[in-house]
C-alpha cells in the first residue's frame, strides 16, 4: 500500500480554510510527497460552506479522493456534510469549546481558539492551530512546518504563526497522537513546486514572454490576472483591467497587432463577449491567446464550480470561418506547456488560440517537477524585414504572411475586420474574397502538422476511455485501479483538440473492446466532436454534470455498471 | 520633407459632398504641418463610412470592429507608445456600441486622440437615429421622433477628460488645428466633429451649421476652468461653440505603466530564463 494522506479543512468563507489548506499541501511537498489538492468554494465572500482537500502520497497523485483520513472542521455543517466521508480509521478535528454538543465517533476536539489566545494572543490563529494538529497526526516534521510558516509568513507574522501552530500540535501529541494510527515519514525526494493550474498557465505565460493582458476578473481564471500583473513590473508586463470583456479582447487584438505577446483569461460567461473578437483576430490573422476556464453554465450557472462544458461552444465561436487552435490541458504541468505552445502557434499561424480549462484544474494544486525552462523554445513565426513594398496579407502556400510590425519600419501595416486585399485594404470583390478565404483556412494544414498525436495507452482489445482536459487524472486513477483488479481497461486523453487528431481517435477506437467517453458535461460533447470527426460512435458516455469534478471511484463505478 | 501627396490613399466611397471629405483633408494638414510622416502613424478605425478614412490616405491601418476601436488602438498604443494613435470613429459606434469604451477611456487619460464623425445619424444603414440626433428627429425607426441626445462634451467632462473639442468639418483649417492640438495634447484628447451628412440628414446640414457654429477666441475664452467648460458644452441651438472647450494636464495612463519605462514593449527581448527565479515562491 502507497503511503498516503487525504485531508479536508472545511468551514465558512473567512475561516481560513483556503490558507490552511494550502499550507497543509505545501508542508507535505517539503516532505517529499506528491500532492494534488483541490478547493470546493461557494460564490460568497463570508459565511457558506468551503472546503480545501489535499491527498499526499509517495506515488504521483492526479485526482481527489472520497474516503478522508483527517477532517478539520472549523463549524459544525463541515462536520454534518462530510463525517460519512471520513474513513474507519479517521478522525474529525474541532473545537468543542466552539461547536457544542457534537455526539457521533471519530471525534477529536481540542481547543482551537483558546490555544490560540493562550499562545499567539489572538484568536484568529486557530486555524493555524488547527494546521499544527493536522501534521501532528500523521507525524509531521515540527521544525519543517515552523520553517515553511518563517518562509510564508515571515517576520513578526511568521513568528505568531509558528506558535500557533506549535501549540496545536504540541497538544496534539500529548492528548491524540494515539487515537490516529495511520503514520507517515519523510521521503528523500526532493521538494518539488506546488502550483495551482491557474499559476502554472501564469507562469507559462511570462516564460512565453507575454507582454501584455487585458482581462475583467471572472471566476476560475482572476489568479492568472493577479499573478501576472504581481510581476508586471519586474517582468514588463502590462495588465489592463478592462472596463469588460469586449474591451479586454480587442485591446489583446490591438497589442497582437502591434507586435507584442498578448493574452487574456476569462470564463464561459465573459468568453461569450469576447466572441466577435475572436472573430477579428481571426480576420486579421493576429496573434492572441485566450485561456477559458470553463465553470458551470449556462449564464451565471454554477459560478464557482467546475464543468466542461464549453467545447462545442469554443470550437464554433464566432460568425464565419476562420483558423483557430484550442488545447485542454490535463494537468498543472500541462498548463504551463500549453500556454506556451499557445503563444508559439498563435504567432506562427497568425490567428487565435485558445486554451481551454475548466474550475477544477484552474483551482487545484498538485506539485510538480521544477519547469524545465530550457525547453521553452520561442517561435515569433515569419517576420518581414526591410524597408521594401509590403503586403500584410500576400498570399503564400502554407497561408502564413511575413508579419511586420507598425511603426517599425518605413512599410505600412495595413489590416481590416472587411474582407481585404493582400494589402490590407478592403475590398468587397468576390475573386479576391476566394483567394483570401482559402489562404486563412490554409493555415489549418499547417497547425495540425504541429498538433501532438494523443497517446493510446490502450492494447488491442481493452476497453478505451476517452476523456479531455482536466479529467486525466481521475480517468487515469481509475483505469489502473481496475487493471489491479484484471479489467483489462486502458485510456486515451486528448490534451490538444482543434485541429483535431481524428486518425489517432478513429485508430485507437478500431482496436478496442468497448469505448466509453469520460467528460464533465451533460450531453456528451466530446463524445459527438468524435462522431463528427471520424465517423465512429463511442459505446457510451460517461457524464457528470453537477459542478463537481470527478472522483475515480465514480469513473470506476459507471464503467463496471457498463461493463469491460 | 513630408508633404500632403504622402498621404494620397485609395478612391473614397464616400456621397459626393459628403462632411468626411472636410475631415479626411483636415487630418492629412494636420499630420503634414507635424512633420509625420505615415508609418509613424496608426489610424485605427471603427466601421461605416468614417471606419473607411483610414483607406483613402496613408498609415499604418487597423479598421477595427463596430465600436471597439478604442480598444483595439489602446492596446497598440500600451504595446508601442511612438506610434501616433487616431481613432476615427461615428456617432454610432463612439457613443452607442463603443459607449462603455468611451466612457473608461476617458478615465484613464490614454494617450491617443479620438476624432468623432458626429452627423448625428447612421448613413451606412441609410438613415436611422443615432445617440446624437436632436430630440425629435424624425428617422425610419423614430417616426415619432428621437429621444434626447447624448451630450458628448459634457459626459467627456463629467468623467476626467483631459482635452475636448468640437469641430465642424466645414472648416478644414480650424478642424486641423484642432486635430494638431490634439495630437500634440498628452492624454486622451476627443475632437467631436460636426459632420454634415449630405444623404439623411436634412436638418443638420453645412447651412445649418454655419448659421451656428462660433469659434470659441483664444484668450477671451480659458479651458482650463472645468464649470465654464461645463456651461459652454450645453451650448447647443442657435449658437454652437467650436474649439477646446476643456482641457487640463494630467498623468496618462501610459505614464503609470512601470513596464514601459524601459521602452516599448515591442522592443523588449523575450527571456524565457527570467521565469526560473519565481519557482522559489512554490516550494
Amino acid at each position: 500500500m502507497v503511503e498516503q494522506i487525504n485531508i479536508m479543512v472545511g468551514g465558512e468563507a473567512g475561516q481560513g480554510v483556503q490558507s490552511v489548506g494550502h499550507l497543509l499541501a505545501r508542508a507535505f511537498a517539503r516532505w517529499g510527497y506528491r500532492v494534488f489538492a483541490d478547493q470546493d468554494y461557494e460564490s460568497r465572500v463570508r459565511g457558506g460552506h468551503n472546503f480545501f482537500r489535499v491527498r499526499a502520497s509517495r506515488a504521483p497523485v492526479g485526482a481527489i479522493l472520497e474516503t478522508l483520513d483527517i477532517l478539520i472542521a472549523f463549524n459544525r455543517e463541515s462536520i454534518d456534510l462530510h463525517r460519512a466521508e471520513v474513513g474507519k480509521d479517521g478522525v474529525i478535528i474541532y473545537d468543542g469549546e466552539k461547536i457544542k454538543d457534537v455526539t457521533g465517533d471519530k471525534l477529536i476536539s481540542l481547543p482551537l481558539e483558546k490555544l490560540a489566545v493562550e499562545a499567539a494572543g489572538d484568536r484568529m490563529m486557530a486555524n493555524t492551530v488547527a494546521l499544527g494538529t493536522a501534521l501532528a497526526l500523521p507525524g509531521y516534521d515540527l521544525p519543517l512546518l515552523t520553517g515553511l510558516l518563517r518562509d510564508y509568513f515571515g517576520g513578526e507574522a511568521g513568528e505568531k504563526n509558528v506558535k500557533a501552530a506549535q501549540a496545536g500540535y504540541e497538544q496534539t501529541r500529548k492528548l491524540a497522537s494515539s487515537t490516529f494510527t495511520k503514520k507517515l515519514s519523510a521521503t528523500e525526494a526532493p521538494t518539488r513546486m506546488l502550483v495551482s493550474g491557474n499559476e502554472a498557465m501564469a507562469l507559462g505565460a511570462i516564460a512565453a514572454g507575454c507582454k501584455f493582458m487585458a482581462a475583467y476578473p471572472m471566476t476560475p481564471t482572476t489568479p492568472i490576472m493577479e499573478y501576472l500583473a504581481s510581476k508586471a513590473k519586474d517582468y514588463g508586463i502590462v495588465v489592463v483591467p478592462a472596463e469588460d470583456e469586449i474591451a479586454a479582447i480587442n485591446m489583446v487584438v490591438g497589442a497582437g497587432y502591434a507586435g507584442v505577446r498578448a493574452m487574456t483569461a476569462t470564463s464561459g460567461g465573459g468568453f461569450c463577449l469576447m466572441v466577435e473578437g475572436l472573430g477579428l483576430a481571426g480576420m486579421t490573422e493576429t496573434p492572441v491567446v485566450i485561456i477559458e476556464g470553463q465553470r458551470a453554465g449556462p449564464a451565471i450557472g454554477l459560478p464557482t464550480r467546475t464543468e466542461q462544458g464549453d467545447l462545442e461552444f469554443i470550437l464554433h465561436a464566432a460568425h464565419g470561418e476562420f483558423p483557430r487552435a484550442v488545447l485542454a490541458p490535463s494537468s498543472v504541468d500541462e498548463c504551463f506547456w500549453s500556454v506556451v505552445k499557445a503563444f508559439n502557434l498563435a504567432e506562427k499561424y497568425q490567428t487565435p488560440v485558445l486554451v481551454i480549462t475548466d474550475q477544477h484544474l484552474a483551482s487545484s494544486y498538485a506539485t510538480v517537477d521544477r519547469f524545465d525552462v530550457s525547453k521553452v523554445k520561442i517561435d515569433r513565426g515569419l517576420l518581414f524585414r526591410g524597408d521594401g513594398d509590403y503586403k500584410r496579407h500576400a498570399y503564400t502556400e502554407s497561408g502564413v504572411s511575413p508579419r511586420a510590425f507598425p511603426g517599425k519600419q518605413k512599410a505600412l501595416v495595413v489590416t481590416d475586420s472587411d474582407e481585404h486585399d493582400e494589402a490590407g485594404h478592403l475590398t468587397e470583390d468576390a475573386g479576391t474574397r476566394l483567394l483570401m478565404m482559402q489562404k486563412r483556412l490554409r493555415k489549418l494544414y499547417g497547425l495540425k502538422k504541429d498538433m501532438v498525436v494523443p497517446h493510446n495507452h490502450a492494447k488491442k482489445g481493452e476497453t478505451l476511455l476517452i476523456g479531455w482536459g482536466s479529467t486525466q487524472g481521475a480517468i487515469e486513477e481509475a483505469a489502473e485501479n481496475l487493471r489491479k483488479d484484471s479489467h483489462k481497461v486502458n485510456r486515451l486523453h486528448l490534451n490538444e483538440l482543434w485541429p483535431f487528431p481524428a486518425e489517432a481517435v478513429a485508430l485507437a477506437m478500431a482496436e478496442a473492446k468497448h469505448t466509453y467517453v469520460v467528460e464533465n458535461n451533460a450531453t456528451g460533447q466530446l463524445a459527438r466532436l468524435i462522431r463528427r470527426e471520424t465517423g465512429k460512435q463511442v459505446d457510451a458516455s460517461i457524464l457528470k454534470y453537477d459542478g463537481r469534478p470527478f472522483t475515480p471511484a465514480l469513473i470506476i463505478d459507471q464503467v463496471l455498471k457498463e461493463g469491460c | 520633407m513630408v508633404t500632403v501627396k504622402d498621404y494620397t490613399g485609395l478612391t473614397s466611397a464616400w456621397c459626393p459632398g459628403c462632411g468626411n471629405f472636410g475631415i479626411l483633408q483636415a487630418v492629412k494638414k494636420a499630420l503634414v504641418d507635424m512633420g509625420l510622416e505615415p508609418w509613424q502613424v496608426l489610424l485605427v478605425s471603427d466601421i461605416g463610412q468614417a471606419g473607411k478614412l483610414p483607406h483613402y490616405t496613408q498609415g499604418n491601418v487597423f479598421n477595427s470592429l463596430h465600436g471597439r476601436a478604442l480598444p483595439a488602438a489602446l492596446g497598440a498604443k500600451i504595446a508601442n507608445p511612438e506610434l501616433k494613435v487616431i481613432v476615427i470613429a461615428g456617432d454610432g459606434g463612439a457613443y452607442g456600441e463603443g459607449g462603455n469604451h468611451f466612457i473608461h477611456t476617458v478615465r484613464r487619460n490614454h494617450d491617443v486622440t479620438y476624432l468623432v464623425h458626429d452627423n448625428q445619424v447612421y448613413g451606412l444603414t441609410k438613415g436611422q437615429t443615432s445617440p446624437t440626433s436632436d430630440f425629435g428627429f424624425v428617422t425610419k425607426t423614430t417616426p415619432e421622433g428621437a429621444p434626447l441626445p447624448i451630450n458628448p462634451i459634457t459626459l467627456a467632462i463629467s468623467v476626467g477628460a483631459t482635452f475636448v473639442a468640437r469641430a465642424f468639418a466645414g472648416d478644414v483649417d480650424f478642424l486641423a488645428g484642432l486635430i494638431k492640438a490634439g495630437i500634440q495634447h498628452k492624454g486622451f484628447a476627443l475632437i467631436d466633429i460636426l459632420q454634415p451628412c449630405v444623404s439623411f440628414n436634412h436638418k443638420n446640414t453645412f447651412a445649418w451649421y454655419r448659421e451656428r457654429v462660433h469659434k470659441l477666441e483664444e484668450g477671451t475664452y480659458k479651458p482650463g476652468d472645468k464649470n465654464t467648460a461645463y456651461i459652454t458644452a450645453q451650448e447647443w441651438g442657435d449658437k454652437i461653440p467650436i474649439g477646446i472647450i476643456y482641457r487640463e494636464e494630467r498623468p496618462t495612463y501610459e505614464d503609470s505603466l512601470p513596464a514601459l519605462k524601459q521602452g516599448s514593449l515591442v522592443d523588449q527581448p523575450i527571456e524565457p530564463h527570467r521565469v526560473e527565479k519565481l519557482f522559489s515562491e512554490f516550494v
